[in-house]
């Protein structure tokens, strides 16, 4: 075992995985000599070349679009977004090519890549680096949309990623970075498309991803202190969702709290309950409830940032007066 | 109306084609011409759907470049694409089969007229939107150059070709694209199809700069501009790209000046190009030219070019045969190929 922090878990990742696979390689903007905004492709450079880990031109559409044209004729590209809010300059080259284009050329080509990067609101970056993407990409067809949470899993599902044969979009967060954890000294890959049960639990299901995750857990601390037992999901994979575990968990404690960073509308929450109702109505006691994050562009002050997005406290209230209200 | 541009005077000497490669060439045309007006025909008998772009008067380009290629080279396209894949190799009878939105079809119907896709033969679309293939095919370069330098591959010299219009000259992505294949030395044609129009915007009205070929000097690129009408010019200047590409010398960009004989899209009325335009362009009809061309140079006589209108005429009859034919795709395969490995 040995403790790691999360950035150098996704450097681990993909280090092991240009290792294993030399069709693998990085781009983006300073991913190269200077070793990435956040330290993720630190040293790789020196390591495997100019050409595998390839500082690009500031040009997201067109990079982006070459990773594509890459990935179609055999190689699997892993773009880091300096800030994953720059690739909506990407939006074209990510919704039609990297999503569509498999469907669109009935199954011709395979489009095999990893857009990683980081994401999510913190250290008073202000709205355009403080954005909330996965809700955008959601409806995106041919794309798969996982968030990472802790040095562990972040090393297993990039490792799965860039595995994977189909576009994978990797949102990691800018909070999360320096978690450290104790990781196996032993190879591992976390399955993409499997949601986590972080805390087994019976009275509510609390569902969650990236770093409100790490919120839920601090709300879970005075929830257990008051004798209230809920079971927490990481969802992981924002796309497809893993019912199968959200399911089954629903039909043990029949309420379900969504926490998520997202923005309200159209969000990854909004999917989730309008799934849940499509699929285990009858399973519910409670209607579902989501604590989503304002629709709002992320405002600079300190203050308004932390209204902005879903606190510990909000989530230990919410999930109280969810039980209270058993039946 | 805005000047014509002066054409660049070919180097007649400079060609030496044999008669085999020039019937290849004249095959080709034949084959792009007939099939697009086949296109014509069955779009109007509401046989085709959606936006159909014909490629009539600009065969010169797409026979001249792609013939200059190996089959192992890539191929990367706009919406007006069928004559690129069929240069490509995409069989017609594929072709067709997709325009009639048959499972047979080169893309098995999901795609249509705008998305013409081939592994098989490296043609990698069949892109609707302005300028989102040329990065496309700049990733395709990208590969062959990975292939060959990080991983030491002498055989990976494929070259990309990549199409789009003078419209598209305008957009972000071709310029982006040109600095990144300048800068990484990537093997790649930039084949601008300058047929004056964008829709129904003149090109002058468009860009501050019309001669697009001069925009390569800036990003240390040498750019040439061509007779898109006379297939013997641009095959000589695709050659020679071709061969600094294959050499790892870098791209090229071409400016092919040529002409749509049709509307921009069978669904467009083409009401703003004058008559006298029409008709100064359509005396240049690069196919009557080479066939003069073949003619003067005793390469092939009447009778053996009679003989390949004849068989091209009926390998499209039977492509249509084949299309109408063709079963759809079932309806239990809606989700098929969304994702891979499913
Ligand atoms: C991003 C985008 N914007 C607009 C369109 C609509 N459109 C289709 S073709 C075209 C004109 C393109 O002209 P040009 O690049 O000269 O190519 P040509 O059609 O003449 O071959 C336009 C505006 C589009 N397909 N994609
Ligand atoms: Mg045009």
């Amino acid at each position: 075992m040995a403790e790691t922090l999360l950035f150098n878990a996704l450097r681990e990742a993909i280090d092991e995985e240009m290792g294993r696979d030399d069709t693998v390689f990085v781009l983006g903007e300073d991913v190269g000599a200077y070793g990435g905004s956040y330290k993720v492709t630190k040293d790789l450079y020196e390591k495997y070349g100019e050409l595998r880990v390839l500082d690009t031109p500031i040009a997201e559409n067109s990079f982006t679009g070459m990773a594509v044209g890459a990935a179609m004729t055999g190689l699997r590209p892993i773009i880091e977004g300096m800030n994953m809010g720059f690739l909506l300059l990407a939006f074209n080259q990510i919704a039609n090519n990297a999503g569509m284009l498999r469907y669109t050329s009935g199954g011709n080509f395979k489009i095999p890549m990893v857009i990683r990067g980081p994401g999510g609101v913190g250290r008073q970056l202000g709205a355009e680096h403080s954005q909330r993407l996965e809700a955008y990409f959601q409806a995106v067809p041919g794309l798969k949309i996982v968030a990472c949470s802790t040095p562990y899993n972040a090393k297993g599902l990039l490792k799965a990623a860039i595995r994977d044969n189909n576009p994978v979009l990797f949102f990691e967060h800018v909070l999360l970075y320096n978690l450290k954890e104790d990781l196996p000294n032993h190879e591992y890959v976390v399955p993409l498309d499997k949601a986590e049960i972080v805390r087994p639990g019976k009275d509510v299901t609390i569902l969650t991803y990236s770093r409100m995750r790490h919120h839920v857990t601090q709300a879970v601390k005075g929830l257990e202190k008051k004798g209230i037992d809920p079971e927490v999901i990481d969802l992981i994979s924002l796309k497809p969702l893993d019912f199968d575990t959200i399911g089954a968990s629903i039909q043990k404690t029949h309420r379900v709290i969504i926490v998520e960073e997202c923005m309200r509308t159209g969000g990854i929450g909004a999917e989730i309950i309008a799934s849940i109702n499509d699929r285990y109505f009858d399973e519910l006691d409670a209607p579902v409830v989501r604590l989503s994050s304002q629709d709002i562009p992320t405002p600079y002050n300190g203050k308004l940032e932390t209204l902005t997005i879903v606190q510990p406290k909000q989530i230990e209230t919410a999930v109280e007066n969810m039980v209270a209200l058993k039946v | 109306m805005v000047q014509e541009r002066t054409f660049p005077k070919f180097q007649a000497p400079a060609a030496k084609i044999s008669a085999d490669q020039g019937l290849v060439l004249y095959e080709d045309m034949i084959l792009g011409r007939y099939f697009e007006d086949k296109c014509a025909e069955m779009y109007y008998r509401g046989k085709m759907f959606g936006f159909v772009h014909l490629y009539n008067g600009q065969e010169a380009v797409s026979s001249g470049v792609i013939k200059s290629l190996r089959s192992d080279d890539y191929v990367c396209s706009t919406y007006r694409d069928h004559v690129h894949a069929l240069s490509a190799g995409v069989p017609a009878k594929q072709v067709m089969a997709e325009l009639f939105g048959k499972e047979t079809g080169c893309s098995r119907g999901r795609g249509g007229s705008m998305h013409l896709f081939s592994s098989e033969h490296n043609m990698l679309g069949g892109f609707a939107f302005i300028g989102e293939g040329i990065p496309v095919a700049l990733g395709a370069a990208f590969q062959s150059r990975y292939r060959r330098d990080a991983l030491g591959d002498p055989n990976a010299d494929q070259v990309t070709a990549s199409f789009f219009g003078d419209g598209t000259t305008n957009n972000g992505q071709f310029f982006e694209c040109l600095n990144m294949a300048a800068l990484w030395k990537l093997p790649i044609l930039f084949v601008v199809e300058n047929n004056k129009w964008a829709i129904g915007m003149a090109h002058e009205r468009a860009t501050s700069q019309p001669e697009i070929y001069k925009k390569a000097a800036v990003f240390g690129m040498p750019g040439f501009e061509v007779d898109g009408m006379d297939v013997m010019a641009v095959r000589t200047v695709a050659q020679e790209a071709v061969a600094r590409a294959r050499a790892g010398e870098g791209p090229t960009l071409i400016e092919c000046l040529t002409y749509r004989f049709r509307g921009h899209s069978l669904a467009d009325p083409d009401e703003l190009r004058s008559k006298a335009e029409k008709e100064a362009w359509l005396a240049r009809d690069p196919i009557k030219r080479f066939e003069a061309y073949l003619l003067e140079h005793k390469l092939a006589d009447q009778a053996t070019m009679k003989a390949v209108r004849d068989r091209i005429q009926s390998s499209i009859d039977e492509a249509l045969t084949f299309a109408e034919e063709s079963p759809e795709p079932s309806p239990d395969d809606l989700y098929k190929y969304i994702f891979a490995d499913e």
